[in-house]
């Protein structure tokens, strides 16, 4: 039966409030207040999980965001599951449900932990070095390793969760509430400014508010009681907003920050319903300051990730703050004075110290003296050499350490524990500090990267800014706090204070064994299982930047960020290969400082908000008659309209036909639409399109093609000039705001003196085609009064209309190859035209047809889409569109590069048509084109671009690009597929109707 | 994220413009006297420069209006901001 080792009531712990959870299909209780962590402690239990790669027993080793090995899996198997939460920052609540990932079966029995007596043969990239060979095989290496590895498991249902983005500007923001942080806030508010406090942790006062010490003192009172006023002041001040449960993810340029603000993860369940789960804060700060402390430094010596040893900080918080021991025989190990503080505390509360291992010789320190007063004995200038206890460390063996540290002397002393408190100093948190484009330098005396040069209106205080005793956070904060605002006073000028600690370390950042190092398991990256023995082999494989020997070695990449040992791994490397650590410099710090899970990052922009998407006037009946749609950039269009039993190609074939034979109709609204006023607006299109458009007379529409300064197609339409100055302009679906954006940026900055104004107007107007040989009987039924004789509107023209009381602009334009009408009007009348041309066509079977039949029938008459085929290589010589490049025009966009030596190569890829010698065979679009199969390599000549089997011609037609296919008219190529070579023949790109008999029909 | 002050709008958030390359490179008058080396260099050739760099920007989700910019490329730092067609001001 497990131990309860609450030792006394802790006013943060609610013990009126008794929780209770299940962890590993077991139920436990806790209290409100308590984490995940500082409940299983109390419960006696250390062992959480186990190791990534050797599946090694671990338990918890922090009190807070930076743990690397307590990660647990909430509520497995349900739609509110989540993977990789850290026990330490997760509060308890009624009906949690925590287990223990990367373990099979269980954390007490995993199969995978025969990884630990294979890792001698599992070093460092031997996963990159064994599974190379042969490569074929890696299909199977694949699986196997997919299988064993990973970290929790992600949720298989959507997430029932909500979750919300805010912006939030304020004149400050101070992250992090620490006593450097308190100090802050209340400077910056009392200063008249918007402050913004945020803290990740349920409450404020950092690790100073449960430092009820005699030894650390402000004005005559302990640091903590003399913060708790503090704090109750700055909670009153009314431009003070506080934030906690919030975590800074992100700092990036121009004080723009991103913060996750934690609204219900500490709710039962039954309590989130209709809540915002997260939030994620885009703040916009005029200054920053960074008050986000340090992290403890674990020490790294043979087999140092046992459960039951924690960081000497997190032992004293759960003490202090949470009434936790974390075991009943406890060691301390150390080469600071951090120790002792914690020692304090624990005798104090009458918690059982064995021993205090200190790696100094000559240790000298108030606080060790008040210790030693305890009867507690203190190993001086000693080492742990090893520990033992699969489960739970149950004994360590300490040896003396040489004069010079490199070694031990003497012989091994072994000491029975349950618990091991470690301390190598500490690290200043300066992530989000570097992460915004901070500089840091290299402190010698305790080798420590502190901030150096900040992005202005940036400030760290505190631990984070390399300030780690009392003394030095009061006098440092409180002048840069007055530089900073440039103020003359602060509330905290004239403290007295009262701190105990002495700075002396002995750094060593690979302890000695008595073993070889082989031999040894040293822990650097305990949640990647990368040890000191790793970092040297990679060293010795010729691995030399930082950023390369984390990769190979994973240090650093687990889901904390290598928060713990990172500091290690660049002081073993440095050590090694002699290089000075300040000019080894650090991995690069990138965010986010703790995860943030998806649902966070995407807020509200889930289910139909996730990708927005745009429908015509007419969408509704398309999706009343059962159309399929396709997405044409953010636009859905109608692609086709099966039939009962029809399937896609009979679709397309019928839809086709009937286009052709009587009439067919298409929604083209999507099409960009760019109105074009003003007095040089002819002149304007003669520069952008490639053909001469002062000549054309009202009422006249006329196709163009527009290039690139580089001379490749860029966009195609046709373009109607409605009155003396104005035109409207018909552009690519997916072309629309590229060209108004390029227009503009032609008029705005190379042209300013064209008098010329733009408007897109693609989503005033629904544009309904109706085309076939009874398109015109339909449209005059449609619109009676209006005269579609051939003299009077022919091919190419415009006119005004009017469809009872709605206005409409018709223009007889094709894209099909027929006779074709395009009905234009205000949008929201597009469905009721649409209808009334249905009606209208009932007799002559009007056929509804979407883009797919749009795109046959086009390819029929070898019109050509612009991004289908052609790309960003293809001038309209390629094209074999000589025809509409001016000659007479001095320029247009794209004129000159149209003869650079590389554009008027002859072996250029060319448009060809390509007829199968199998009229029934259909090529595949972007298949390979080649002449010779017996040449080895095969030469590419090109790609098919467009492929249909056309139901008007009964056969197989297809456009291609192919080098120097203008002059290959009826020569024979071949389409290489993987069962058969096809064989074609180049053909003119226009299959029906060369003299446009149809359009005039 | 910058936060870019528009000459026609003020100060917005990055996310509101697009970047347009180099600026004051002008498109030549008459590309029709040009060798390919000289229309190339017109086309292709752009510095890219760490440290200060004058840029096109379009504030594209606002005024649709193009403008200058002088921008420290080595801490993002932006100098000035000027309208199309305005000298360039001295920094």
């Amino acid at each position: 039966m497990s131990k309860n080792l609450r030792i006394n009531s802790s006013k943060y712990i609610d013990q009126t409030n008794r929780i209770s959870f299940i962890f590993n299909g077991k139920k436990y209780y806790g209290y409100k207040g308590d984490t995940l962590a500082s409940s299983l402690l109390a419960n006696d239990l250390h062992l959480v999980g186990r190791s990534f790669k050797y599946h090694r027993p671990r338990g918890i080793m922090t009190a807070g965001s930076e743990e690397p090995n307590a990660i647990v899996q909430l509520h497995k198997n349900t739609s509110r599951t989540e993977p990789n939460v850290r026990a330490t920052e997760i509060e308890i609540y009624d009906g949690l449900e925590a287990s223990s990932q990367n373990c099979w079966p269980s954390v007490n029995f995993d199969i995978g932990g025969i990884n630990n007596l294979l890792s001698p043969i599992l070093p460092a990239g031997f996963y990159y070095k064994t599974f190379m060979w042969p490569a074929s095989f890696w299909k199977n290496y694949e699986y196997f390793i997919r299988k064993s590895a990973g970290l929790g498991k992600s949720p298989t249902k959507a997430d029932p969760d909500i979750y919300e983005h805010k912006y939030i500007h304020c004149d400050v923001l101070v992250i992090g509430s620490g006593i450097s942080g308190i100090m802050a806030a209340k400077t910056a508010a009392k200063n008249k400014l918007k402050t913004l406090l945020i803290e990740e942790k349920p409450n404020l006062g950092g690790s100073t508010i449960y430092q009820n010490s005699e030894y650390f003192k402000i004005n005559n009172q302990t640091s903590s009681s003399w913060l708790e006023k503090e704090i109750n002041e700055v909670k009153k001040i009314e431009n003070l907003e506080i934030k906690t449960r919030t975590s800074v993810a992100a700092s990036y340029g121009y004080n723009f920050l991103l913060a996750r603000e934690n609204l219900t993860d500490h709710l039962p369940i039954e309590h989130r319903k209709n809540k915002a789960r997260h939030r994620l804060l885009k703040i916009r700060a005029k200054k920053v300051i960074f008050a986000t402390g340090s992290i403890e430094r674990p020490l790294i010596f043979d087999n140092n990730d046992r459960p039951g040893i924690l960081l000497s900080s997190a032992i004293k918080r759960y003490a202090d703050f949470f009434g936790v021991a974390c075991g009943e025989k406890n060691i301390l190990f150390t080469n600071n004075d951090t120790v002792y503080e914690t020692a304090i505390s624990l005798i104090q509360k009458g918690i059982n110290i064995e021993a205090i291992i200190d790696n100094r010789e000559e240790p000298d320190s108030k606080l060790l003296y008040e210790v030693e007063k305890n009867n507690i004995k203190i190993f001086k200038g000693y080492t742990i050499i090893d520990t033992s206890g699969y489960k739970r460390i149950n004994k360590i063996s300490i040896m003396q350490l040489s004069k010079d540290g490199q070694n031990v002397v003497g012989s091994k002393i072994s000491l029975s524990c349950d618990c091991l408190g470690i301390s190598g100093g500490w690290t200043p948190a300066v992530h989000l500090f570097t992460q915004s484009g901070g500089k840091l330098k290299f402190r010698e005396e305790d080798e420590v990267f502190i901030p150096n040069i900040a992005p202005s209106n940036q400030l760290s205080v505190g631990a984070c800014n390399g300030d780690l005793s009392l003394d030095e956070i009061l006098i440092n904060t409180q002048n840069s706090l007055k530089k900073f605002f440039n103020i003359k006073n602060t509330d905290y000028d004239n403290l007295e204070k009262l701190s105990s600690t002495n700075k002396s370390k002995r750094n060593i950042w690979l302890l000695p064994s008595d073993k070889v190092l082989g031999k040894t398991k040293s822990f650097v990256d305990y949640q990647n299982d990368a040890t000191a023995k790793d970092i040297k082999l990679a060293l010795r494989e010729g691995f030399r930047s930082i950023e390369h020997v984390k990769r190979y070695t994973t240090t650093g990449m687990g889901t904390d960020q290598g928060k713990l040992g990172n500091m290690h791994a660049l002081g073993i490397i440095s050590e090694t290969t002699g290089t000075k650590m300040g000019e080894l410099g650090t991995t690069t710090f990138r965010p986010p400082y703790t995860p943030l899970t998806f649902g966070t990052i995407v807020g509200r922009n889930v289910g139909e908000y996730f990708d927005i998407f745009r429908k015509t006037p007419i969408h509704d009946w398309h999706v009343e008659h059962k159309a399929e749609f396709e997405n044409v950039g953010q636009w859905k269009r109608a692609w086709y309209y099966p039939k009962k039993n029809e399937n896609m190609y009979q679709a397309i074939q019928r839809e086709s036909k009937a286009a052709r034979d009587s009439a067919g109709i298409l929604d083209a609204s999507t099409l960009g639409k760019i109105d074009i006023q003003g007095t040089d607006a002819s002149e304007f299109l003669n520069r952008v399109y490639t053909n001469a458009w002062s000549k054309l007379a009202v009422g006249k529409c006329r196709y163009g093609l527009m290039l690139n300064e580089d001379g490749m197609v860029y966009d195609d339409g046709v373009t109607t000039r409605l009155e003396e100055n104005r035109y409207i302009m018909t552009t690519t679906t997916g072309g629309a705001a590229n060209v108004i954006g390029k227009l503009e940026d032609y008029l705005q900055t190379e042209w300013p003196e064209l008098d010329v104004y733009l408007t897109s107007v693609t989503d005033h107007f629904a544009t309904v085609s109706v085309c076939g040989p009874n398109s015109k009987k339909i449209v005059s039924e449609v619109i009676p009064n209006l005269d579609l004789s051939d003299e009077s509107f022919p091919h190419m023209s415009f006119k005004n209309a009017k469809i009872g009381k709605i206005n409409c602009r018709v223009m007889r334009i094709s894209f099909t190859g027929e006779l074709s009408y395009e009905i234009n009007v205000q949008a929201n009348y597009g469905k009721s035209v649409w209808e009334k041309c249905m009606e209208a066509g009932k007799d002559f079977n009007i056929t509804p047809y979407g883009t797919e039949t749009m795109h046959l029938l086009r390819a029929e008459k070898g019109f050509i889409i612009v991004g289908q085929d052609t790309d960003a290589t293809m001038t309209p010589i390629d094209l074999q569109m000589d025809w509409i490049v001016s000659k007479k025009k001095y320029d247009f966009i794209g004129k000159r590069s149209l003869y650079r030596s590389d554009t008027i190569r002859d072996d250029r890829k060319q448009l060809v048509g390509l007829l199968t010698e199998n009229p029934n065979e259909v090529l595949e679009e972007g298949a390979q084109i080649v002449a010779d199969i017996n040449k080895s390599p095969i030469e590419m000549l090109g790609h098919v671009t467009s492929s249909y089997y056309s139901p008007n011609l009964k056969k197989s037609i297809a456009l291609g690009v192919v080098r120097g296919g203008k002059n290959m008219m009826g020569q024979k190529l071949i389409i290489p597929m993987e069962k058969k070579n096809i064989n074609v023949t180049v053909a003119d790109p226009v299959f029906l109707d060369k003299e446009n008999k149809r359009l005039n029909a | 994220m910058f936060v870019i002050n528009c000459p026609y709008c003020g100060e917005r958030e990055q996310s509101e413009f697009k970047a347009g390359g180099e600026a004051h490179i002008v498109r030549p008058k008459q590309p029709t006297e040009l060798s390919d080396d000289e229309w190339a260099e017109y086309l292709f050739m752009r510095k890219n420069i760490k440290g200060i760099q004058f840029e096109r920007w379009n504030h594209i989700h606002g005024c649709r209006k193009w403008f200058n910019m002088i921008r420290d490329t080595s801490n993002d730092e932006i100098k000035a901001v000027y309208k199309m067609g305005d000298e360039p001001p001295k920094i």
